[in-house]
C-alpha cells in the first residue's frame, strides 16, 4: 500500500500541473450543466435535479478516456519501461492510477453540485451520501474500463477508436445525452446492457427519489462488481513495453469487462423496473402543472417532507 | 575468474526475434568491482544481453544470473540489487528533478541523500526544473543518478552517451569513472571505441549476436600486432596481396573502399607504398594514420567497421 501512496501522490501532482484537468474536469462538465439546465430546465425544480444527474454521470465517465490515454502514452513514450526497473508491479501501478482519478475527480462533482445549488437554484439534493458513493464508484468503474482498453490497444489511434465507439454509445444509449424514457422501446432495453445506464438512473433515484444505498444495491452492485473483474483483467493484460502487440483477439476483453452488465441486463429485460421507474421520474420531473407526484417505489418520505 | 568470484554469469545466451537471431550463444562473466565493456555495432546483440540481465527480457536458451539470482525470477530484492540506464526510456515533462529523485528513492525503501546525489550529478541547480526543459545530458545525468539512488550493488548502463555531444558525453566518462572507484560493478555497453578503451577493465567484442573476443582493452590490441593503422584512398584498387608484401605491414584487406593496412614501420611502409602506387602507374588521393584501437581489432575479426 506504501508504493500505491507514493504513485498517487505522483499522479496526482502531475495532473495537477496540467490545464487539460481544469477544463476537461471542471469547465467543461460546468458548461453541460448550464446548457442542459438552459434547454432542459428553464423551469427550475425537480429538472435541475434531473439534469444534474446526467452530467454527474458524464463527468464520472470521463475516468474512462483519462486513464486509457495516460497509460497508453506512458507506455509509449518509455515512461513505464523506467518503472518496470523499480519494484512494483502491474497492481500497484493500476490501484494508484485508479485511486488518484477518484480523488481528482471530486472537484468536479463538487463543483457541478455548488453550481446547481447557488446558480442554479436547485433547492433539495436528494440523498447526497448516495449521490457521492454513485459517483465514486462510476469513477472507479469507468477508469478500469479505460485500463482494459489501455491494455489491449496497441497504439493511441487504437485507443482513440476504441474510446470513441464506446464513449458515443454511453454517450447516446444510456440516458445521458437524451432522456432513457424518449428513446424507442427496443433502445431502452439496449441501454439496460450499458453500465452507464446504471450510473444515471442510480444519480436519478438518488437526486429526485432520496434512494438510500440499501436500495440502490443493484446500481452498487453492478457498478462494483464490474470494476472489480476489469481490474483483474487489465492487470492481466497489462504491458510494460510499446513493443508487446496484442492480438486482435484480446480486444475482446473488453466486451469481456462489461459482461456483469450483460448479465443485469438480462435480468432487468425480463423482470426489472428500471425502465418503469426511469420514466416515472421523468414524467413527474417534467410534468407542465405541479400535479400530485407519485409516491417513491422503494425509497423512505424525505425528513423535510414528512 | 572462478565462477564463485563472478557477480554476473551468462552462459550461452540465445535470443531470437521471429526469425531473427539476436542472440547465438553469449558467454562471459564479471567480477564484482569491475567495469566490463560490451562493444559492437548496432543490431550486435547489445541491448538484448543487458536487457536479459535487468530482467526486462527472457532468454530463449541458456542462463544468466546477477548476484546469484535469475533476473526473471529475481522479484523485487533482484530488483534492490541492481540499477540501470535503459537505452530508451523517459519520464513525465511534468515532473521535477528532485521530485523524480524522491519518487524513485521511496520506491525502493531508499534513504539516500537526495541533496547529496543531485550535488554529484551536477543537477543541484536544476532540482526544481521540469524533465522536460533538461538537455539531453542533463537527462542522463538524472537518469545515472536514478540508477544508483538505492545504492544498487551491479549498475546497467546501456548505451549512456548515445546522442550526446563530445563534452556531454566527456562529463558522463567522469561519472563512470567515479562509479569504477566506488567499486560498483559495472556493465557497458556501447558503440563508441574510445568510450570502451577508456572506462573498461574488460571489453567483450560483440557482433551478430556472438562475442568474438574478450580480453582488456590492452590485450585485444595487442593481438591486433600493436601496429598502426593506415587508411589510403586510391584512384585505382589495388590488390591487397601486392599491399601486404610492402616493407612492415601485417595486414591489408579493403574495407569500405578504401585499403586498410596494418604496420609495424608505419614510415617505411608508406614510402613503399608511394613507390609502388608510382611503378603501378596509381595515385595516393587520401592517406589516414590511426593509433592502434578496438576499431583494429573489430576489422581484423570481421573485415567491417564497428560504426558503417
Amino acid at each position: 500500500m506504501r508504493h500505491v501512496w507514493t504513485l498517487t501522490l505522483f499522479r496526482l501532482r502531475l495532473a495537477m500541473r496540467n490545464r487539460a484537468f481544469l477544463v476537461f474536469g471542471i469547465i467543461i462538465p460546468l458548461g453541460f450543466l448550464f446548457f442542459f439546465a438552459a434547454v432542459f430546465a428553464k423551469k427550475g425544480g425537480p429538472a435541475v435535479a434531473y439534469v444534474l444527474a446526467s452530467v454527474l454521470a458524464m463527468s464520472v465517465m470521463g475516468s474512462f478516456w483519462g486513464l486509457s490515454q495516460q497509460l497508453v502514452i506512458f507506455r509509449e513514450q518509455g515512461i513505464l519501461r523506467r518503472f518496470r526497473l523499480a519494484p512494483i508491479g502491474p497492481g500497484t501501478m493500476l490501484f494508484s492510477s485508479i485511486l488518484s482519478n477518484l480523488i481528482l475527480t471530486i472537484p468536479g462533482i463538487a463543483a457541478e453540485i455548488a453550481a446547481a445549488r447557488w446558480v442554479l437554484h436547485m433547492n433539495s439534493f436528494g440523498n447526497l451520501l448516495s449521490v457521492f458513493v454513485l459517483a465514486g464508484l462510476g469513477a472507479v468503474t469507468f477508469a478500469t474500463l479505460g485500463l482494459v482498453v489501455a491494455s489491449v490497444a496497441n497504439s493511441m489511434m487504437e485507443t482513440q477508436v476504441i474510446n470513441q465507439l464506446l464513449w458515443l454509445s454511453f454517450l447516446m444509449l444510456s440516458g445521458i445525452a437524451i432522456p432513457l424514457p424518449t428513446m424507442p422501446g427496443w433502445l431502452q432495453t439496449v441501454a439496460l446492457y450499458l453500465p452507464a445506464t446504471y450510473l444515471v438512473t442510480g444519480l436519478e433515484r438518488a437526486l429526485i427519489r432520496y434512494a438510500s444505498i440499501e436500495h440502490l444495491g443493484a446500481e452498487i452492485a453492478s457498478l462494483a462488481g464490474a470494476s472489480l473483474f476489469a481490474f483483474f483483467v487489465s492487470q492481466q493484460l497489462f504491458r510494460w513495453e510499446p513493443e508487446q502487440k496484442m492480438a486482435r483477439q484480446a480486444k475482446l476483453w473488453v466486451a469481456a469487462a462489461l459482461v456483469p452488465f450483460l448479465l443485469l441486463g438480462a435480468w432487468e429485460t425480463r423482470q426489472g423496473e428500471r425502465l418503469s421507474e426511469a420514466r416515472s421520474i421523468f414524467l413527474t420531473t417534467f410534468a407542465e402543472r405541479p400535479a400530485q407526484r407519485a409516491a417513491p417505489t422503494d425509497a423512505p418520505t424525505p425528513p423535510d417532507k414528512r | 575468474m572462478s565462477v564463485s568470484e563472478a557477480i554476473v554469469q551468462v552462459r550461452d545466451l540465445k535470443k531470437n526475434y521471429g526469425d531473427v537471431e539476436a542472440l547465438r550463444g553469449v558467454s562471459f562473466q564479471i567480477a564484482e568491482g569491475e567495469v566490463f565493456g560490451l562493444l559492437g555495432p548496432n543490431g550486435a546483440g547489445k541491448t538484448t544481453t543487458v536487457e536479459i540481465l535487468e530482467g526486462m527480457r527472457s532468454s530463449d536458451s541458456g542462463t544468466a544470473t546477477v548476484s546469484g539470482r535469475d533476473p526473471h525470477r529475481g522479484g523485487d530484492e533482484f530488483k534492490r540489487s541492481v540499477g540501470a540506464v535503459l537505452q530508451s526510456t523517459s519520464l513525465p515533462d511534468k515532473i521535477r528533478v528532485d521530485e523524480a529523485l524522491s519518487l524513485f528513492a521511496k520506491l525502493y525503501g531508499s534513504r539516500a541523500d537526495r541533496t547529496a546525489l543531485l550535488r554529484r550529478f551536477g543537477l543541484e541547480e536544476k532540482r526544481h526544473a521540469f524533465y522536460g526543459k533538461l538537455s539531453g545530458g542533463q537527462k542522463q545525468r538524472l537518469a545515472i543518478a536514478l540508477a544508483l539512488v538505492h545504492e544498487p550493488r551491479v549498475v546497467f548502463l546501456d548505451e549512456p552517451t548515445a546522442g550526446l555531444d563530445p563534452q556531454v558525453r566527456r562529463e558522463i566518462y567522469d561519472i563512470i569513472e567515479e562509479l569504477r572507484r566506488d567499486g560498483k560493478t559495472v556493465l557497458l555497453t556501447t558503440h563508441y571505441i574510445e568510450e570502451a578503451e577508456r572506462l573498461c577493465d574488460r571489453v567483450a567484442i560483440i557482433d551478430q549476436g556472438k562475442v568474438i573476443a574478450m580480453d582488456t582493452p590492452r590485450e585485444l590490441k595487442q593481438r591486433s600486432g600493436g601496429t598502426t593503422r593506415i587508411e589510403v584512398s586510391l584512384a585505382k584498387q589495388a590488390d591487397p596481396a601486392e599491399l601486404r608484401a610492402l616493407d612492415g605491414v601485417a595486414d591489408c584487406r579493403t574495407v569500405d573502399g578504401r585499403m586498410v593496412l596494418h604496420s609495424s614501420r608505419p614510415p617505411q611502409t608508406i614510402v613503399a607504398l608511394v613507390k609502388h602506387l608510382e611503378a603501378h602507374g596509381n595515385e595516393l588521393q587520401s592517406l589516414e594514420i590511426v593509433a592502434p584501437s578496438l576499431e583494429d581489432v573489430f576489422i581484423e575479426l570481421t573485415g567491417r567497421r564497428l560504426r558503417e
